[in-house]
C-alpha cells in the first residue's frame, strides 16, 4: 500500500505503561504492527516502576506520518495506557558542554553511559573540530530528562566526566 | 589603611562626602593629622617616594578617627593584616568599613564576635560587586526573605569570556590582551581560578545564612582551560558561558563556568558584574553595575560610612 508521494516514514517514540502480567507486552505491540507501524526497538525498563506500580516500556517505531494518529488510537482502544508520545514525555531539557579529549575517551561510550540512566536521553549532539594544537575538543549536548530528574541526570554526567577527565559546563538549573 | 586604587579613591572622595581623612597608611608608612591629612600631598608622596608618609604604618591606628576604612589587599586564611586592623578598631569602639574581602570571607564569625563586644559596627558593602549595593539590598529586604543569590562577580573573568565569545579568540590571547588593558593583573590566578568570586560568594552566604562560611566551604572551578571551541559550540545554540557564583537555597555555595542563554540577564558583558537575588515573596531582583575600580568601589565604601551616621 502506497501513501502519498513525498511522505517518508518518520520515527516516533511512544511510552507505554503496562500491568505486570503475562502477555501484556504482546497485547501492546499488536495494535502498532496491525496499523502500519514498523517496530524499531522496545525498551523494557525492568526494575523501574511508574508511580502506579506499572512497568514503563518505551517503543521506537517508524510509520508514515498519516498512520501515526491511528496507531495511538488503536493502542488506547486496546486499553493500553499511552503515557507520552514522542519527546514530550521528557519534561525537561538541558544543554551542557563537554570539554576535553572527547575522542580518545570514547565519545560513544560516554553517550551510552549518560543514556544508561533510564530517565535521561541525549536528544542532540554537536561536536567541534579539534584545535590542532592539542586534543581538546568541545561538544554541546541537549539532554532530556523526566521532570524532576534533571539534577540527577547532571550528577550522573558529572560523575562520568570526572572519571574520563572531561570538563562539564552545566546550565543553571534547580532554581525557581 | 591601604593606599591602592580603592584606598586612594576613598581618600580623594572623602571630602566630597563631608568626611575628613585624619590618617592614611600604606604598607610602608603613614601620615596622621587630626586636623585633616593633605590627601593630594600624601598620594603625591606615594607616587614619588613610595609611601604616603614617614610615620610607621601602625601609627594610623592611633589617630583620632571615627571610622577605619580597611582597604589593604585581600589575603586568605587568617586574613592578616586586615583582620588585626579590624580588631584594633573594634576593641577601641570604632566603626570599620571594609573593602578588603579577607576578614569577612575567611573570618566572618570572628569579626562579628568582635563587633558584638564593641560599640563600633562593621560594614562591608564594597567587598561584593564593587559599586553594586548587594549587601544593602539584602539588609533592606531582610536576609531571611532572600532565598538564593547568584551572579557574575568577577569582571576580569567576565571580560575574558566575553572577548573569547565575541572574537573567537583563544584564552591565552585574550588574557594577554586583558593584562595589557589593565583589566587583568600580571598574576591573574585569583580572578581566573574563581577565588575572587568564591570569596564574594562566601561573604554573601555569611550575610544570608548568619555566618559560618569561608573559602573552603565554596566549591570552586575557574575558567582556565575553557577552549574557544566551547564558546563556539555554546554560541551556535544561542548560549554563552559565564563564571557564575551561587549561594543556593540549601546553603551550598558554588562558583564555576555555566552555560546561560546569550540574552539572559546574567550574561553581562565585559567587566560588568551582576547580582541576582531570589526572594520569598517578590520573585527575582537583578542589580548590575561596575564591579571593580577605584572610584566605583570607593563609592560603596563611602556609602557604608554614610550608613554609620
Amino acid at each position: 500500500m502506497e501513501d502519498e508521494p513525498g511522505d517518508r516514514p518518520q520515527a516516533h517514540t511512544v511510552r507505554l505503561e503496562l500491568v505486570d502480567e503475562p502477555g501484556e507486552l504482546l497485547r501492546a505491540l499488536e495494535p502498532i504492527a496491525n496499523n502500519g507501524g514498523n517496530l524499531l526497538s522496545i525498551f523494557h525498563e525492568r526494575g523501574s516502576l511508574t508511580p502506579r506500580g506499572h512497568i514503563p516500556v518505551e517503543v521506537d517505531l517508524e510509520c508514515h506520518p498519516s498512520r501515526f494518529p491511528g496507531i495511538i488510537d488503536a493502542l488506547r482502544d486496546a486499553g493500553v495506557n499511552v503515557i507520552r508520545v514522542d519527546r514530550e514525555h521528557y519534561g525537561e531539557q538541558v544543554t551542557i558542554l563537554l570539554i576535553g579529549d572527547l575522542i580518545e575517551t570514547d565519545l560513544s561510550d560516554t553517550l551510552t553511559r549518560i543514556e544508561s540512566n533510564a530517565s535521561t536521553s541525549v536528544v542532540d549532539l554537536s561536536l567541534s573540530g579539534q584545535n590542532g594544537t592539542d586534543d581538546v575538543s568541545s561538544a554541546r549536548m541537549r539532554l532530556a530528562a523526566e521532570t524532576g530528574n534533571v539534577i540527577g541526570a547532571l550528577d550522573a554526567v558529572r560523575e562520568i566526566a570526572s572519571e574520563k577527565d572531561l570538563r562539564v559546563v552545566e546550565p543553571l538549573v534547580g532554581e525557581p | 589603611m591601604g593606599a591602592g586604587a580603592v584606598g586612594r579613591s576613598v581618600a580623594e572622595l572623602a571630602g566630597e562626602y563631608g568626611h575628613t581623612v585624619v590618617a592614611l597608611a600604606d604598607s610602608a608608612g603613614s601620615v596622621v593629622d587630626d586636623g585633616g591629612v593633605d590627601v593630594a600631598q600624601a598620594l603625591d608622596n606615594k607616587d614619588t617616594v613610595g609611601s604616603v608618609g614617614e610615620a610607621d604604618p601602625s601609627d594610623a591606628l592611633g589617630a583620632a578617627y571615627d571610622v577605619l576604612v580597611e582597604a589593604t589587599p585581600t589575603t586568605l586564611g587568617d586574613a592578616h593584616p586586615g583582620f588585626e586592623h579590624v580588631r584594633a578598631a573594634l576593641e577601641t569602639d570604632r566603626h570599620v568599613v571594609l573593602a578588603n574581602k579577607g576578614p569577612v570571607a575567611e573570618r566572618y564569625d570572628d569579626v562579628m564576635a568582635l563587633a558584638d563586644e564593641s560599640a563600633g559596627d562593621v560594614r562591608f558593602e564594597a567587598t561584593v560587586g564593587g559599586a553594586i549595593p548587594a549587601i544593602a539590598t539584602i539588609e533592606g529586604l531582610g536576609a531571611e526573605t532572600v532565598t538564593a543569590a547568584r551572579g557574575v562577580l568577577n569582571g576580569t573573568a567576565n571580560f575574558i569570556l566575553t572577548r573569547m565569545a565575541a572574537e573567537g579568540l583563544g584564552y591565552e590571547h585574550v588574557l594577554a590582551e586583558a593584562q595589557d588593558l589593565g583589566v587583568a593583573e600580571a598574576d591573574p590566578t585569583f580572578d581566573v581560578e574563581g577565588t575572587d568570586a568564591a570569596l564574594k560568594c562566601a561573604i554573601l552566604a555569611n550575610v544570608l545564612h548568619g555566618g559560618g562560611y569561608s573559602l573552603e566551604d565554596v566549591s570552586v572551578e575557574g575558567i582556565t582551560g575553557i577552549p574557544g571551541s566551547a564558546l563556539d559550540m555554546a554560541a551556535e545554540d544561542g548560549r554563552t558561558v559565564r563564571l557564575i557564583g551561587e549561594v543556593r537555597e540549601d546553603g551550598s555555595v558554588r562558583v564555576g563556568p555555566r552555560l546561560v542563554p546569550e540574552n539572559d540577564t546574567l550574561a553581562v558583558s565585559g567587566t560588568m558584574n551582576i547580582v541576582q537575588f531570589e526572594t520569598e515573596h517578590a520573585g527575582r531582583l537583578n542589580i548590575s553595575g561596575r564591579g571593580a575600580g577605584g572610584p566605583e568601589t570607593a563609592t560603596a565604601v563611602l556609602a557604608d560610612v554614610g550608613r554609620l551616621e
